[in-house]
């Protein structure tokens, strides 16, 4: 099987019943992306599927093959942090920072399409992502002030 | 020597915290994310029976499956253990009995998840079916064989201190009401996970998602019988605890059990179901208040009794009950005071600590109860409260010792913020306005097991290029600890964040603390911090002195340098005094520790409750209650929080908002409730909590009363601030529709039903009839003498 994830062609042999989560943590060593339920209910496994938000963990990797797989760790080439991720950290949007991989990509998502979005569109764009530790408002503003920045297409 | 406020130049600013990139670059290695070469995966059969004997357990197919290593059952480890040391009652493979659906039974150790979860259906148990106690009136009543020992009774507690009685006796009013909390859960995002490696020479190391690294090293040395010294624990950042993760739990027994049995390091990582067993939340709380008034509003006396739904084990039990009595009279003046508490053992998931530990059910009661005084008394419930508050530098009538107050500041703020008194009674329909205060510890006071010994400890060890390691016992679980020892070193030091390399709860590496629970470690960890770096400084100063030759006392260290006071001008590289002072006399190295006061009061029963420094909040919620559809949203909440002081303000906020919002849940939505002795829904999406778009507009306040005995003054904020925003929702949908919802959660069907109640009211009608044990009559503090 062909995957390509976060701009990386690779060739894998995993067992056919294994999740895209499941490949990507225990297969390729991404384990930005994590799991809350396994279930498709809390967001916390979302990754980008060719730049949409996408639960990994009911997903099938052998039905992506030849789609843009982005995760957390591609958020970040050449080790530069996204402007959402500066903005997160810069404004203590991540607690445990569990939620975080599949938040910063549902946020990036939405900037992606929405580059300034309203506060009711990005509390829209997260509602699927679950976080038990911020009650959300540091969240949001960490997107709003990413927003407000230069640059936000980069990576 | 404390430097005075005005020349601080980390603490109390708003920083990035040191562990903020590695989480949002996905870096950070939760316990699953570990993995090791060789390893092989854990998982546990649990029980499908909420009370049963268990009369055979069959392995046989189980260790024949191909891929199966290792299977356990409870005889591999027949010590019992638990949290408390009055409450060993666990094992962690159930033997005689199972006490709850998803008590576990036995273990598989498979080369996949797959293989371990095919074994587990191979494992043939033939149960015994007893009756299940499923409620707290099930428990008083209990026919039937006891959960445990003779009795359902865990633990039984009353308290009085002075007349209770004659004080009622004697006020112009009294009131009594009856109320229910029911029970839920913390829900981290980050299920429970253990990974265990035994090394060639025989040492175990378990690695795992815990807020108490240094209870889960105890219990790992009882039940395995192996000395502490040959055990390594390393607690990984938690994602989210809440409390959830601060028990002793059954897989990371077994786990390092089963990397014994293997030779294989074994990882167990709970599903989520698994997590809405392991549970230890928050108690069912049955409760009756009654207080008597002056006719100015007065407190004179209370009575308070708690029953608490326990669940299947003691866990934290003890302490929560003692819990649902304590901190009545740390928030209010309250001259004479009676507290009957019980707990009961029943058949479900053990219940525990979750934020704001044993208090956030009395809060509820204590506050919705205080509202309908005010409004009997014909006392605005702001005024009612301002009448009655508690006095800084004080002890209460139950011996808590208060010191730093900023209660009356904090009811100022959302007062204020929120113009309650002008809009409460001018609302639109539907809208109303609630408003309550809680106060909670900085800190348990006493520690679980009985010792002499610190509470936090930190060490230090310099280099040569100026950089600082930081070794210590505690935990981060999201709330920022990491960055909090960081500051207060760094502030102490003159050196930056980034020049403090941190080690943290590794039993091999780290000195003790006792972990990221009861809102301790900002306090005590803090302090200990503090007294290591002002060692340290201490140290380099002698040094600079003699290189700069002045008085020591003329130093300060800021901006890397160690300069004088007189002449900043002149002073000396950080660094370079390093390398100065270990030319001298070798490593500089420092230790500091922190022990609380013994502040525990003259009864039995006085060591839960305690604490060196309580913190105070106060808030005013918004309701917006759709009366056709029993629907209450939040469209605004104020919140104010006496933090002592704040050592990153944006930290505290972020540990005020994440309050609210766990608090909004509880009181609207979420719930743990059972059904045939099973949980109702045992997942993410039944198990209902807010999500973005519930989250409503927060106004903080933080109130800074720079308390005498925390690390720059600082007091707790994770826990606090949960306590008043639950009753002040209850406050507002009596202002908003003038029903009173006696009961946690407040779902839309409860308003429905007390909007067509005759009595416009919701809850229980009455705690059962139960004979309490005599009261232990406990000696009044000479301030409460004779009032």
């Amino acid at each position: 099987m062909r995957l390509r994830v976060n701009g990386e062609e690779a060739a894998l042999m995993v067992p056919p019943y294994k999740t895209l989560l499941e490949v990507l943590r225990e297969d390729m060593g991404l384990t930005g992306t994590k799991h809350g339920c396994e279930l498709g209910e809390c967001s916390t496994c979302g990754v980008l599927v060719d730049g949409k938000p996408y639960l990994s963990c009911l997903s099938m990797p052998l039905d992506l093959e030849g789609r843009e797989i982005m995760t957390v760790e591609g958020m970040s080439p050449d080790g530069r942090s996204h402007p959402l991720q500066i903005a997160f950290a810069e404004l203590g949007a991540a607690q445990c920072g569990y939620c975080t991989p599949a938040m910063l990509l549902t946020a990036k998502a939405l900037l992606d399409t929405d580059p300034h979005p309203s506060r009711e569109a990005i509390m829209e764009a997260l509602a699927g992502v679950l976080c038990r530790c911020t009650g959300y408002l540091k969240i949001f503003e960490a997107v709003e002030l990413a927003a407000s920045r230069d640059g936000i297409t980069a990576g | 020597m404390t430097q005075p406020a005005g020349e601080l130049s980390i603490v109390g600013k708003s920083l990035i915290k040191p562990d903020a990139f590695s989480k949002v670059s996905g870096q950070t290695k939760f316990a699953d994310d570990l993995a090791l070469p060789r390893m092989i995966y854990g998982r546990l059969l649990r029980s499908p029976h909420p009370h049963a004997r268990i009369l055979q357990v069959d392995v046989a197919r189980a260790r024949a499956h191909p891929g199966v290593l290792a299977v356990l059952t409870g005889d591999d480890l027949p010590i019992k253990f638990g949290i408390l040391p009055v409450s060993q009652d666990e094992e962690a493979l159930a033997r005689e009995k199972v006490r709850y659906v998803g008590d576990p039974i036995a273990a598989v150790a498979a080369t996949d998840e797959w293989i371990a979860d095919e074994a587990l259906e191979l494992i043939d148990v033939q149960f015994e079916e007893l009756p299940a106690v499923m409620s707290i009136e099930d428990a008083v009543v209990s026919h039937g064989e006891p959960i445990h020992g003779k009795s359902n009774v865990h633990k039984a507690v009353a308290l009085e201190f002075g007349d209770t009685e004659a004080a009622m006796r004697a006020a112009a009013h009294v009131r009594e009401d009856t109320v229910f909390f029911e029970g839920n859960t913390h829900l981290p995002m980050e299920q429970h996970a253990a990974l265990a490696q035994v090394a060639a020479d025989g040492k175990l190391t378990l690695w795992t998602s815990s807020q108490t690294p240094h209870y889960v090293h105890r219990a790992l040395g009882k039940v395995l019988e192996m000395p502490m010294s040959r055990i390594r624990v390393i607690a990984t950042p938690n994602g989210g605890g809440f409390g959830g993760k601060s028990d002793i739990f059954s897989h990371e027994l077994v786990a390092a059990k089963l990397a014994l049995v293997t030779g294989r390091p074994v990882k167990i990582t709970l599903t989520r179901e698994e997590v809405f067993y392991a549970h230890r939340g928050r108690h069912p709380v049955l409760m009756k208040v009654k207080t008597g008034f002056l006719k100015d509003g007065r407190i004179t006396a209370m009575q308070f009794q708690s029953f608490l739904d326990g669940g299947g084990y003691g866990s934290y039990g003890v302490a929560s009950t003692y819990y649902t009595g304590a901190l009545q009279a740390t928030t209010y003046a309250i001259p004479r005071y009676r507290f009957e508490g019980i707990r009961f053992f029943t058949n479900k998931p053990p219940c525990g600590p979750k934020r704001g530990h044993g208090t956030p059910q009395p809060r509820f009661a204590l506050e919705t109860h205080l509202d309908k005084v005010a409004d009997e008394l014909g006392i605005d419930p702001v005024e009612l409260r301002l009448r009655n508050l508690p006095k800084p530098d004080s002890r209460t009538v139950n011996w808590l010792r208060i010191t730093s107050c900023g209660l009356e500041a904090c009811i100022n703020k959302v007062v204020e913020g929120s113009g309650f008194r002008k809009r409460r009674t001018s609302m639109p329909p539907g809208r109303g306005l609630g408003f309550a205060v809680s106060s909670y510890l900085s800190g348990a006071g006493t520690a679980i097991y009985w010792n002499e010994m610190p509470h936090s400890e930190v060490q230090l060890k310099l280099d040569r290029n100026g950089g600082v390691s930081l070794l210590c016992g505690a935990i981060d679980i999201g709330q920022g600890s990491d960055h909090i020892l960081a500051a207060i070193v760094a502030e102490v030091l003159g050196v930056s964040l980034q020049d403090i390399q941190l080690t943290t709860a590794d039993t091999d590496l780290t000195p003790i603390d006792l972990g990221s629970y009861s809102s301790r470690v900002t306090f005590m960890a803090g302090n200990a911090a503090k007294a290591a770096a002002e060692k340290v400084r201490d140290r380099l100063f002698e040094v600079a002195a003699s290189a700069l030759q002045c008085d020591a006392e003329d130093l300060i260290a800021r901006d890397h340098r160690i300069v004088r006071r007189s002449r900043p001008a002149d002073g000396v590289d950080f660094a370079q005094v390093v390398q100065l002072a270990e030319a001298q006399s070798g490593v500089v190295t420092g230790t500091g520790s922190y022990t609380p006061p013994k502040l525990a009061g003259p009864y039995k029963g006085s060591g839960v409750g305690p604490s060196p420094a309580y913190s105070f909040s106060a808030a005013v919620v918004e309701v917006d209650c759709d009366r056709r559809t029993g629907e209450v949203r939040v469209p605004e909440v104020w919140i104010a929080h006496d933090i002592g002081r704040a050592i990153n303000p944006m930290l505290v906020i972020g540990q005020v908002e994440g309050s609210v919002y766990m608090a909004l849940g509880e009181a609207l939505m979420e719930e743990q409730t059972f059904r045939l002795g099973l949980h109702k829904f045992p997942s993410l999406l039944e198990y209902k909590s807010p999500t973005a778009l519930e989250t409503p507009i927060m106004h903080t306040y933080l109130v800074e009363t720079i308390d005498r005995e925390g690390p720059f003054g600082a007091k707790e904020a994770g826990q606090g601030p949960l306590l008043p925003v639950i009753p002040a929702v209850a406050n507002a949908i009596f202002n908003a529709l003038g029903v009173r919802i006696d009961e946690v959660p407040i779902t839309p069907d409860k308003v429905l039903k007390a909007m067509h109640d005759k009595a416009k009211r919701v809850g229980p009608k009455a705690v059962p009839a139960f004979e309490f044990p005599p009261l232990i009559k406990a000696d009044v503090p000479d301030e409460w003498k004779g009032k």
